[in-house]
């Protein structure tokens, strides 16, 4: 075992954590403080806020100094699987706090075991894909990966608390750093773009696009990007008449007319046809494009099914809020809304400390949870924010660069997995409260009050600090 | 060794995007958005309206006629109201258990909008009621009451002159953005007229409040809190004894009785009849729809609104008119025998002495002397045609104000009508019509129209020999001195040396005791009153009965006019109304020997003669 060096210990992060706790604690005080001041009560969430503090602060002591690192790949996957346990076990024992069963509640303190799931994940992540014969090309390693991943999320499905399942989705980053294709990060944004694209417009829309995008790309495997864009183009314009069909008097006996009916049909027969040609001559790319333009149909047509059986009311309620097509400041709206007007508020220098009335007269519902931003906005202002948003960057850019900078892979990879908590966390979380995502309900790292995130992201830190201090680096 | 070092690159790119996205999106939000700021604004800051006093309104005297009193509105938080023995509630407000029952389902309906607001359940409760209300309030939880001031009137007099005040509507505030719901403001009358003055400042308290409306704290401890001014007290030139006296001869009569004082065109009585009652002023929202379709229409203010035919009383101006262009001196005689006949063309008059000069003719109210009068102006052959003469006459006629708004201070003034030179030749064809096809015009009757106001202001005109100050209602205090053109002298174009000779016949009209005199009615003790009686003919019904008079003779103090629709002579109601109102403000009392007079006047009911739509 190498020698510790204290002096190895990465300040600049363990500054910025020290930073952003406080100025957590301060931004709780500002929204949770009554008229009388400072009171020394355990019923005040800024002094149970103390409390917790200091507790993640003797964790991290812990972390650093007593807890020997090699237990981490050791313990790996019990702890996954207690997690897991847990996990499923609060879906049916816990505590039901906003709709969402995923709290144990131990007298006082209530836990959630889905922040320390991640933990369990990560570590168990670095380990999976650290082996030196790890290769996403190989499918049972991918599978593997895949099942780790899915199990958390789902249990934490199971437990109604959709935003932290989300959170997973960010180990799909390190999973690209690693060697996963980046197709799959390509399709689930463009999978994302073209459920918008048909709840903002219509079916119709979406296929017309996602015609000229499969049409441009086909253009470009066949290196004739000018003709394949022109023959796109043709096949776009005549689509868009497909509904002045409708108006022909002559067409009625085809029954009650659907555009997008059969503008599937034309494009989807001739991408059959394409792709099973393709597949004879043994042209992959072609093939994939146009299986993957059959793809594209079947989710822009089990898009209104979705959104009207699988989501819940205020999921689809919130994205409907979100993309415009409902207006509802005094009810779905009303979280967003307010948020919007307290961050709006703040202008360029805030309200300054203590100053908000947005936040402070509960205007913004959960103001020292989840819309915490809310405060920061309102009584810092544009510089406040910015500042917050330039720790938060620091922190995992310079997570990134640590871990990339580490000879053992195990500790790169769990860099990287903090790294990607940290990032989906606080990109969800400000989205949200600034209109960019529809709400979604999970903390803002080290800021948000909450002893369950703090403890979980102090540990998920520290365990890394932990890990760069004893490593040798490149 | 590590064959996807290179992605460590992408991503950190797509971090880059991310957080350039939000830092923009901040940046719209907290920087270039102001929206959000004014949203927050109306959120967090709750301005608390400190209503002032309104000014109140003081006759010319210094009595108060119009002044607040103390009423209590009944607040209502519906989120802490339970169930409540609503027939007792009913019986202390006497209201209807409905009514209860349908504000309560509104506020079911917009529970979520109202939160923990309170809002006003009734308006302008009692003192009683609210004493009553107090004492049982712990029955009621969730009511309260605030005081709110009203209006109260001391004199059962004037409604019509002192207009209401309602709450404003939403219409009202779309046009006057100074005025919020809940405000009050002067709808007619002086109420309106004096709005600027009457009205004050409102004030506010600014508290910080929060998602649930309640109040936290005072906003940085009051420093931006504004206190309110209240209303300046307006002092009318009406004399408030004197009006609601007036008011009391005008009863059950249909017309309006005006007093201006001639020296300074202060308006002493301004009786509008039928009249709404100030009982039904101070709480007008409950009375509004029974005085809107009231037949009479009492809202109507007939003394500046109602132009109507003048009758004989026109004579004067003729008179004068003729005096000035020359045509015409005190002793031209002219001949009746019961009218003016030219052609097929009478002009009907009563039996009187014939010929007779102009002081006889203003005494026995002579119809064809008035022909021969007017014929006269408008064919003096120095104007070349008679629509040139008529231009002339018309011009005289509008230097006493007729045809024209005086420009008072009274709202909703009528200019009246004057017949035009187009309208004859539209009537007549061009040019094709003489000084006899609108003789009518000699005695007053005719296409021309005044309000019995441009009667009271001849009558003072004629007081003062020759000029007028514009009517008006505000009295000129030092705190609240009225409108310069109030101070401004209006001559007529007729020298005030014709005006002798007029009041010459006017007071024979009154005092003669030889006979004939057609307003000895109007005889006063111990004054020499000037008076001429007119008798319009209308197409409605009865004559309207009309009477101008002053009082002194010399240095005049009152000038009056009566003008009673379908009243029929002028002597029968107008110069009795007139002339008890100069005496009663001249000498405080009314003579004995008139004390019959006066009864008759108390007691007479025209109402049934005035044709209305019911």
């Amino acid at each position: 075992m190498p020698e510790l060096n204290y002096k190895k210990l990465d300040w600049v992060i363990t500054g910025l954590y020290l930073l952003l706790v406080v100025f957590g604690w301060m931004n709780i005080f500002s929204s949770s403080v009554s008229e009388d001041g400072f009171v020394f009560s355990f019923k005040e969430k800024y002094v149970m806020d103390l409390v917790w503090i200091a507790s993640a602060l003797a964790i991290a002591v812990l972390i650093l100094f007593v807890i020997p690192s090699r237990v981490y790949p050791a313990i790996s996957w019990p702890f996954y699987g207690l997690m897991v346990l847990l996990l499923v076990a609060v879906a049916f024992v816990g505590v039901e706090v906003n709709g969402s069963k995923s709290w144990f509640a131990l007298g006082p303190f209530r836990l959630q075991p889905a922040e320390f799931s991640k933990i369990a994940t990560a570590i168990l992540l670095a380990q999976l894909m650290s082996k030196y014969e790890f290769r996403f090309t190989n499918a049972r390693d991918a599978l593997r990966i895949a099942i780790v991943l899915a199990v958390p999320i789902l249990a934490i499905l199971l437990e109604k608390e959709t935003g932290s399942a989300l959170v997973y989705l960010g180990f799909l980053l390190v999973c690209y750093r690693e060697g996963m294709t980046g197709w799959l990060l390509v399709l689930g944004l463009l999978a994302i773009l073209f459920f918008i694209l048909t709840l903002v417009f219509s079916p119709f829309t979406a296929i017309v696009v996602l015609t000229a995008l499969v049409g441009v790309a086909a253009g470009f495997y066949r290196r004739r990007p000018v003709t394949g864009t022109l023959v796109t183009a043709v096949v776009v314009l005549l689509l868009a008449f497909l509904p002045r069909l409708a108006q022909i008097p002559a067409l009625d006996f085809l029954g009650r007319f659907e555009p997008e009916i059969w503008a599937a049909l034309l494009t989807g027969t001739t991408a059959a046809v394409l792709a099973a040609v393709e597949w004879f001559r043994h042209r992959p790319q072609i093939r994939n494009l146009m299986m993957g333009f059959l793809l594209g149909l079947i989710l822009i047509f089990s898009v209104e099914f979705v959104f009207e059986k699988v989501l819940k009311d205020h999921q689809r309620a919130r994205i409907e809020v979100l993309l415009g097509i409902r207006e509802d400041p005094m009810g779905v709206g009303y979280n967003v809304h307010q948020s919007l007007v307290a961050i709006g508020s703040g202008g360029l220098a805030g309200k300054g400390f203590l100053g908000g009335t947005q936040t402070r007269f509960d205007f913004v519902p959960e103001q020292s949870t989840d819309f915490i931003f809310c405060t920061i906005g309102e009584e810092w202002g544009f510089l406040g924010t910015l500042a917050v948003l330039a720790v938060y960057f620091t922190l995992i850019v310079r997570l990134v660069a640590s871990a990339e900078r580490k000879k053992d892979s195990f500790v790169r990879i769990y860099g990287w997995c903090v790294a990607a908590c940290l990032l989906m966390h606080v990109v969800i979380n400000i989205s949200m409260t600034i209109g960019l995502m529809p709400v979604i309900g999970i903390p803002l790292p080290l800021l948000s009050y909450g002893g369950s995130s703090l403890w979980a992201f102090t540990i998920l830190l520290f365990i890394y600090l932990r890990l760069d201090m004893e490593e040798k680096s490149y | 060794m590590d064959p996807f070092k290179n992605r460590r690159g992408i991503v950190v790119t797509a971090i880059v995007i991310v957080f350039g996205v939000i830092a923009f999106r901040l940046f719209q939000v907290q920087i270039l958005d102001k929206e959000y700021r004014v949203t927050a604004e109306n959120n967090a800051l709750k301005y608390e309206t400190i209503y002032p006093a309104r000014g109140r309104i003081l006759d010319r005297n210094g009595k108060v006629i119009v002044d607040n009193k103390l009423s209590y509105d009944i607040m209502v938080t519906p989120y802490d109201v339970q169930p409540f023995d609503t027939a007792a509630f009913c019986r202390i407000f006497d209201l209807d258990t409905a009514f209860v029952h349908e504000k309560f389902r509104e506020y079911r309906l917009y529970r979520r909008k109202i939160g923990y607001q309170s809002l006003v359940f009734k308006r302008q409760v009692t003192s009683e009621q609210y004493n009553m209300f107090i004492e049982k309030s712990f029955l009621f939880p969730g009511f309260s009451g605030v005081p709110r001031t009203t209006r109260t009137y001391p004199f059962n007099a004037g409604g019509n002159l002192l207009g209401y005040i309602s709450e404003v509507d939403a219409a009202f505030i779309k046009d006057h953005p100074e005025y919020r719901s809940g405000d009050y403001v002067g709808k007619t009358g002086m109420e309106e007229a004096y709005e600027p003055l009457l009205r004050g400042e409102k004030g506010y308290s600014i508290y910080l409040r929060d998602a649930h409306n309640r109040i936290k704290q005072r906003y940085r401890d009051g420093e931006y809190d504004k206190t309110a001014v209240p209303g300046v007290d307006v002092t009318t030139t009406i004399d408030g004894a004197l009006q609601a006296y007036g008011e009391q001869l005008m009863k059950n009569k249909v017309g309006s009785l005006v007093a201006i004082e001639p020296a300074t065109g202060e308006i002493l009585t301004m009786v509008s009849s039928p009249g709404i009652d100030v009982e039904q002023l101070s709480d007008i929202s409950k009375y509004y729809r029974q005085l809107v379709n009231d037949p009479y229409k009492p809202m109507y203010n007939r003394a500046v609104m109602s132009p109507q035919p003048p009758g004989s009383v026109f004579k004067l101006v003729n008179g004068l008119i003729g005096l000035q262009e020359g045509v015409l001196t005190p002793n031209t005689m002219y001949g009746c025998q019961h009218g003016y006949v030219v052609g097929g063309l009478r002009v009907g008059c009563h039996g009187h002495p014939s010929p007779i000069n102009l002081y006889q003719s203003i005494m026995m109210s002579c119809n064809a002397y008035y022909c021969y009068v007017f014929r006269s102006i408008l064919d003096n052959p120095k104007y070349g045609s008679v629509q040139e003469g008529f231009e002339r006459w018309k011009q005289y006629t509008e230097s006493f104000g007729f045809g024209r708004r005086l420009e008072t201070d009274i709202p909703g003034e009528k200019a009246g009508t004057m017949p035009s030179a187009e309208r004859y030749d539209r009537l007549h064809g061009k040019g094709r019509w003489k000084s006899l096809s609108i003789i009518s015009l000699s005695i007053g009757q005719g296409e021309i129209g005044c309000t019995p106001l441009h009667l009271a202001n001849l009558a003072a005109t004629i007081a003062n020999r020759g000029w007028f100050y514009t009517p008006h209602l505000q009295k000129d205090t030092p705190a609240c001195p009225v409108d310069e053109r109030f101070k401004e002298r209006h001559y007529t174009m007729v020298d005030t040396t014709h005006f002798a000779d007029i009041v010459q016949g006017m007071e024979l009209a009154i005092n003669y005791t030889g006979g004939g005199a057609t307003a000895t009615i109007a005889r006063i003790p111990g004054v020499i009153a000037c008076g001429k009686t007119g008798t319009a003919q209308n197409p409605h019904g009865d004559d309207h009965s009309v009477f101008i008079t002053f009082a002194p003779k010399d240095d005049p103090k009152i000038a009056v006019v009566a003008y009673v629709e379908n009243g029929g002579f002028g002597a029968t109601w107008a110069a009795p109304i007139a002339s008890l109102l100069v005496e009663k403000y001249l000498n405080g009392t009314i003579a004995p020997e008139r004390k019959a007079l006066e009864q008759r006047v108390f007691d007479g009911n025209l109402l049934h003669k005035v044709k209305v739509r019911k």
